[in-house]
């Protein structure tokens, strides 16, 4: 039993990135999001380094959230219109542990390019040097946050046609102690203060979200594709 | 003591927003035997495929697999079973090899034939490194029911399988069911064509008598 | 033979017939409380030392804020019974108690923006609590569109459970975190805590108007469910004979109760 929900988690792993990876062109779009929506900050705020120094952290957390839920919505869309999803629900493994998969392909194909990437971006809104280690940690854990609560917010939208601008109303307000311990661990580190308290909050809601969010899911799912 | 068949449904009924959908379906299936769903469009042929495998959830009626309630027994009924939908599953960024590989992963019971050779048996020989978005919709469902080939499920449940599919086709599919029940599956599938193969039953849906209007 | 009364109560029918007398005691009940309440509150108790007259709208605030956020558990209560015990009238309550802890929502944070200016000299703050507030009501205002979204009543109901019951989870979180956040942040000019001890005076007005709050939410779910009830068993006979001898009057009186 425990081999068959291994195999349940891994297959689906497997094949969401390859699916990535055979389109990657669409899947880079949150990444190039994220890098271009950057430079619309020193644009619309400041040049001058020493503020942008003030905001960088929040806003390359706010920008990491709005690029992953621009592409959580397509986590069970395709699924959906082929048919996939019926024959996901019918696999004798627990359902939780295909979706957890799925989850997890994901934030390998989104959260954590993100966290890859911010380094750059910090360099761009001059983040103060103390920030970098602690940003990627943060990214790298509240990203996997995003994708497991955006994941229940895909499940209960997939059967709408317009389900992607619901599916943001609905898991926002659930995003905010993400982003609040996100920024929090960055601007910590800046000002010279211990900023494994914050990141360790962090990681208390990534455990409770991997285990709540994928039930959470399963559920949803059940009966969003009822209809 | 009568022995159990192999799939029974008793007093099965299915409601959508207080709207009766399915009403009083009663079926019983020994090994070796085929059901032929029949009815008009809407009249639930869908519907009745979906709780079979227990994608949806009956609002009353209970389906039991060698004689025990289907909740009981949910992992070995869900491994013994074969579905494909109405929407063949196919991704069209996988070549065909790829996506057939894939779905029989993900199904537990299956024989010893390659996936080439399950390929080329569905008569898609040349065409298993070609992404799937250059087939038709028949190469679609072909690349789906190239899983019969493969699956040793006892039970299969075909929602529409003749769609899109030549005549050719189809009488490769006739032969590959008789198959099936001659080693002692069972088959439910709905269908609007004529079938020739032995011990099929034919089984009409009508829409439920006495709906509120 | 014990659990009769719940089945009962689960029944739209029996609800509808026996609601009718509930309200004939609730309603004036709610009236002279909320009324008594809002009389003594804003006419007898002394004034504030500090803030004046302008302290008085806690008097609305409170209440509301308190109502707004007991709401979205008992919408949640509603919804997980529905999903166990998969009974219609509590999907029904659900739907009912959504727009109204909004409606709640949306009072507390509006009459917290007019005290704010004579408080604070600016109608917004970010202040802990108003964060809250306002993201409390983002999480009704996703249940009502989630609600919307779908055509289908049983997927409509059930969906907006689940996000009702993430949401119940993610309440405490949330209101901890903004807590947290907002004494990182804290400017030291504004230094917001409430007053440790209120005055007795001050005070029993205040109770007897979250009390009233509580009664009139009572009865305005009530109604809202009873609507809600007539609109999704419209189809039944029992429903067509309560609108068929005067249904025109009937029709008519349904309307002006929304």
């Amino acid at each position: 039993m425990a081999n068959s929900l291994n195999s349940g988690f891994l297959a689906w792993l497997r094949r969401d990135l390859l699916l990535a990876y055979r389109r990657r062109g669409e899947a880079a779009s949150p990444l190039v999001f994220f890098v271009m929506v950057s430079t619309l900050i020193p644009l619309g705020l400041t040049p001058e380094s020493a503020r942008l120094a003030e905001v960088a952290a929040g806003m390359i957390w706010v920008m990491a959230l709005l690029a992953t839920l621009l592409s959580v919505d397509g986590l069970f869309a395709s699924d959906y219109q082929d048919g996939s999803l019926e024959q996901l629900l019918i696999t004798p493994q627990l359902l939780p542990m295909p979706l957890l998969g799925k989850i997890t392909a994901h934030w390998l194909t989104t959260g954590l390019p993100l966290t890859l990437v911010s380094p750059l971006l910090g360099l761009m809104l001059s983040l103060p040097a103390s920030g970098y280690l602690p940003m990627i940690c943060s990214l790298a854990l509240g990203t996997a946050c995003l994708s497991l609560t955006g994941a229940v917010g895909a499940a209960l939208t997939v059967s709408l046609r317009k389900g992607g601008l619901l599916l943001s109303l609905l898991v926002m307000p659930l995003y905010m102690p993400v982003i609040i311990f996100g920024t929090a661990t960055v601007t910590y580190a800046i000002d010279g203060l211990n900023w494994l308290p914050p990141l360790a909050i962090l990681g208390a809601l990534f455990a409770a979200s991997i285990a709540l969010c994928p039930l959470a899911a399963a559920g949803a799912l059940r009966i969003t594709s009822a209809n | 003591m009568p022995h159990s068949p192999l799939l029974k449904v008793e007093n099965l009924a299915f409601e959508r927003d207080d709207n009766s959908v399915l009403e009083n379906i009663d079926l019983s299936l020994n090994s070796g035997e085929i059901i032929q769903i029949e009815g008009a469009n809407g009249s639930g042929k869908t519907t009745l495929l979906r709780l079979l495998t227990s994608a949806l959830q009956p609002s009353a009626g209970n389906i039991f697999y060698k004689g025990s309630p289907i909740g009981e027994c949910r992992y070995q009924y869900l491994s013994d079973m074969l579905y494909i939908g109405h929407q063949p599953a196919v991704k069209l960024t996988l070549t065909a090899e790829e996506n057939l590989r894939w779905m029989v992963n993900s199904s537990a019971k299956t024989n010893q034939l390659s996936i080439a050779d399950a390929l080329a048996g569905v008569g898609l020989a040349g065409y298993s490194d070609i992404p799937c978005y250059t087939l038709s919709a028949g190469q679609h469902r072909r690349v789906a029911l190239a899983r019969l080939l493969i699956s040793e499920a006892a039970l299969w449940y075909l929602d529409e399988p003749f769609t899109a599919i030549d005549k050719q086709g189809v009488s490769f599919l006739e032969s590959r069911l008789q198959e099936h029940l001659d080693s002692g599956g069972v088959v439910v599938l709905s269908s609007h064509q004529d079938l020739a193969l032995n011990n099929l039953r034919k089984y009409s849906l009508n829409p439920p008598a006495g709906q509120v209007q | 033979m014990s659990w009769q009364w719940f089945h009962r109560l689960g029944s739209p029918r029996w609800f509808y017939h026996n609601s009718a007398r509930w309200l004939a005691w609730l309603c004036p009940i709610a009236a002279v409380v909320v009324l008594g309440g809002l009389v003594w509150g804003l006419a007898i108790a002394p004034e504030d030392a500090k803030q004046g007259n302008s302290f008085r709208i806690i008097y609305l605030h409170v209440p509301a804020s308190f109502l707004a956020l007991a709401g979205y558990y008992i919408m949640a209560i509603a919804g997980a019974v529905g999903l166990i015990w998969k009974m219609k009238l509590s999907y029904m309550v659900m739907k009912s108690a959504a727009p109204i802890g909004a409606a709640l929502t949306f009072i507390a944070l509006f009459s917290g923006a007019i005290w704010g200016k004579p408080t604070w000299g600016t109608y917004w703050v970010w202040d802990a609590r108003i964060t809250s507030m306002l993201i409390l009501l983002f999480l009704y205002l996703g249940v009502m569109a989630l609600q919307y979204a779908y055509h289908s009543i049983d997927a409509a109901s059930k969906a907006s459970a689940i996000l009702a019951l993430v949401g119940t989870v993610n309440i405490p979180i949330i209101y901890k975190s903004v807590d947290w956040w907002y004494t990182l942040h804290q400017p030291a000019t504004i230094k917001f805590t409430s007053a440790p001890s209120m005055h007795p005076d001050m005070f029993q007005p205040l109770l007897v108007m979250i009390i009233g709050f509580y009664l009139f939410y009572a009865v305005a779910l009530i109604l809202h469910t009873r609507s809600e009830i007539l609109r999704r068993e419209r189809k039944t006979s029992w429903v067509r004979e309560l609108l068929k001898p005067k249904q025109e009057f009937k029709a008519d009186k349904q309307v002006g109760k929304r």
